[in-house]
């Protein structure tokens, strides 16, 4: 595991101790997973395994997503953060405190640095909104005015102010979850948690609630762990990804460099769908694995930065003589950067596959070979 | 009906009411802390104590489970151990209250269970403990339900009421029984289930008019 260094140690350290030192710090790692397990015990008594190995590290301020398939273990990951359950082993800490060696009471405290919030709202039916962004201040003991003032602050914060005065049931879910997140900010805390808080909300409105937690991470600093099973909430919010796969971590990095170059199994079939990798339907069923005499090979082209807008596929022709044929593209902007997918069919003839490969390569872009489909197929796509 | 017989039956009236009044208040004092720790205390719950739970739910279902006017003999020597006395009005109080305080108990743990466990996750997350979850989250929030068991409480009371005319306890059961039944005064029994008709009517009006004031969990107009 890497080891990274506490920017407060920084200062001191001896590498980066020239005055003038034009290396950055490295950031500060605000919350830390070391080896860990967790292992539920069923009534029953039979052992269930949820996560095994984990080890972590989010940067302060950064958003983190953290994707998987249902069952794959991402409560279980999230709610290690604050303490809501205890690891079986191994060590996580958030800032200063061991959240995983501290007793209840002691966790209290740190959780009120923690907000969290949640797939379905979990507000108080019985209070107002904004009675139900004060509880968080009323469990910590401010005072009634202090309060007061802060959550006029949430208000604003969170587009609600004419909402101040109405009961949950006469909110929309995406106001629903506005509430949530002013709740979850009420005590200022450094971390934000987030368990699928946007599964219960139509693509529009996840969209605002994702671009509101952008917000908040941008101008409040605050660090967000995000958990989804959804790739496109990861590339609208996140700055580092983790994919989880049967309680481990399969895979993690930057978005950018995961989404572009997914190296798991998992992850791919996650990003399938979101990037336009996948072949439209009615080719997918006729793939091949193997080559078909007179057939064709699909070949996927991964654009990264700068590439994106490139008439590649015009220069393969002119440079190479291979006339290929466009079977689907996108063109996306992830974590900022331009990133394109595009489908091909190479024709039959001799080395044509690695003669293609090796013109891509050169040009520095990443292609699969996907498969080989029968000559008919992509004739008839071609006139439609 | 005779002016006698209406001042006996305003009293009767006042009698039913002045126990019930009593019974339920008292229930609830004892009911409602005991509610909430019946449904607080399971295992895995915020005051996780499973034994005590049992041995509680134990007590509770046998009170429930014996008949009233086998409770009401049952516990004449605790009767005269509160009340100084075993008849009367008040020594009619004692029963009823402890007939009360279980059902209460029940119908409160039920509304309590009703809550959203998120919400208690939410409160959790939020570094409430457990007292604090109790009474900013559990109470209120399963605040309308306790109302409706509260009122159904009151309305069994009513029942019950009759029935301690077996220890001299009066009210409008006794005076049914005694003037309508043995004394066979039909009129008598009549303008007793007539009054009691408009009390359990009157009683379950007020208690789902209050809950439904407080239950914000569906949208109104
Ligand atoms: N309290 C529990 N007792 C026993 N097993 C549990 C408990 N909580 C979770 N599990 C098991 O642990 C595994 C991981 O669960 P977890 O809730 O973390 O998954 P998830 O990735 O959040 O899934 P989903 O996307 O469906 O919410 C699952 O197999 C689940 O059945
Ligand atoms: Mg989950």
């Amino acid at each position: 595991m890497r080891v990274q260094v506490q920017r407060v140690r920084c200062v001191s350290s001896v590498h980066h101790d020239s005055p003038g030192d034009a290396v950055p710090p490295p950031p500060e790692v605000l919350i830390r997973f070391e080896q860990v397990a967790k292992t539920y015990v069923t009534r029953d008594g039979v052992d269930v395994s949820a996560l095994s190995g984990i080890d972590l590290s989010v940067a302060a301020g950064s958003v983190l997503g953290v994707i998987g398939r249902s069952g794959a273990g991402k409560s279980s990951l999230i709610r290690l953060i604050n303490g809501l359950e205890r690891p079986s082993a191994g060590t996580i800490k958030v800032g200063d405190a061991e959240v995983s060696s501290l007793d209840e009471r002691a966790l209290r405290h740190v959780r009120r640095r923690i907000g969290m919030i949640f797939q379905h709202f979990n507000l108080l039916s019985s209070r107002t909104v904004s009675g139900n962004i004060a509880l968080p201040l009323e469990i910590e003991g401010r005072g009634r005015a202090a309060s007061r003032a802060r959550v006029g602050e949430l208000l604003a914060l969170t587009g609600l102010e004419d909402q101040r005065d109405r009961y949950p049931a006469e909110l929309s879910g995406g106001q629903k979850q506005r509430v949530g997140i002013a709740r979850a900010l009420a005590t200022g805390p450094s971390v934000l948690l987030s368990d699928e808080a946007t599964s219960a909300l139509d693509p529009e409105t996840t969209r605002s609630i994702l671009a509101l937690l952008r917000r908040i991470n941008r101008e409040l600093g605050l660090t967000i762990v995000l958990i989804t099973h959804e790739m496109s909430v990861i590339r609208a919010v996140a700055d580092r990804v983790a994919v989880l796969e049967a309680g481990r971590i399969v895979e993690q990095g930057d978005v950018f460099e995961v989404f572009t170059r997914p190296q798991a199994e998992i992850t791919r079939t996650l990003l399938a769908g979101e990037m336009g990798l996948a072949l439209p339907a009615g080719l997918r069923a006729e793939i091949d694995t193997q080559p078909i005499p007179g057939g064709t090979a699909v070949l996927r082209i991964a654009f990264r930065g700068a590439h994106a807008s490139d008439p590649i596929i015009a220069r393969l022709a002119r440079e190479t003589g291979i006339e290929a044929n466009i079977l689907s593209g996108t063109v996306d902007e992830i974590a900022g950067q331009p990133f394109g997918s595009l489908t091909v069919g190479l024709p039959a003839g001799p080395d044509v596959v690695g003669r293609a490969r090796a013109f891509l390569d050169a040009h520095g872009l990443v292609s699969d070979l996907l498969g080989y489909l029968p000559a008919r197929s992509v004739e008839a796509r071609r006139v439609a | 009906m005779s002016p006698e017989m209406i001042r006996l039956l305003l009293q009767a009236t006042g009698d039913t009411l002045a126990m019930v009044a009593v019974a339920a208040c008292l229930g609830t004092l004892f009911g409602l802390p005991l509610g909430i720790f019946l449904a607080t205390s399971r295992r895995g719950e915020l005051l996780a104590a499973p034994w005590l739970n049992g041995i509680l739910g134990l007590v509770v279902n046998a009170t429930r489970s014996t008949p009233f006017i086998i409770l009401v003999v049952a516990i004449i020597p605790f009767t005269r151990l509160i009340a100084g006395t075993s008849i009367g009005l008040w020594a009619a109080t004692v029963p009823l209250t402890v007939a009360a305080t279980p059902f209460i108990a029940r119908l409160v743990e039920a509304a309590i269970r009703e809550v959203d466990s998120g919400l208690v996750e939410a409160a959790r997350a939020f570094g409430a403990g457990p007292l604090t979850i109790i009474r900013k989250v559990l109470i209120p929030e399963a605040l309308p339900g306790i109302l409706l068991g509260l009122t159904l409480a009151v309305v069994s009371l009513l029942g019950y009421s009759a029935m301690v005319g077996a220890v001299g306890g009066g009210g409008l059961g006794d005076l049914g029984i005694r003037y309508g039944y043995q004394r066979f005064r039909p009129e008598m029994m009549l303008a007793v289930v007539v009054v009691l008709i408009v009390l359990v009517q009157a009683v379950q009006t007020i208690g789902e008019r209050f809950a439904a004031r407080l239950n914000r969990r569906v949208r109104r107009a």
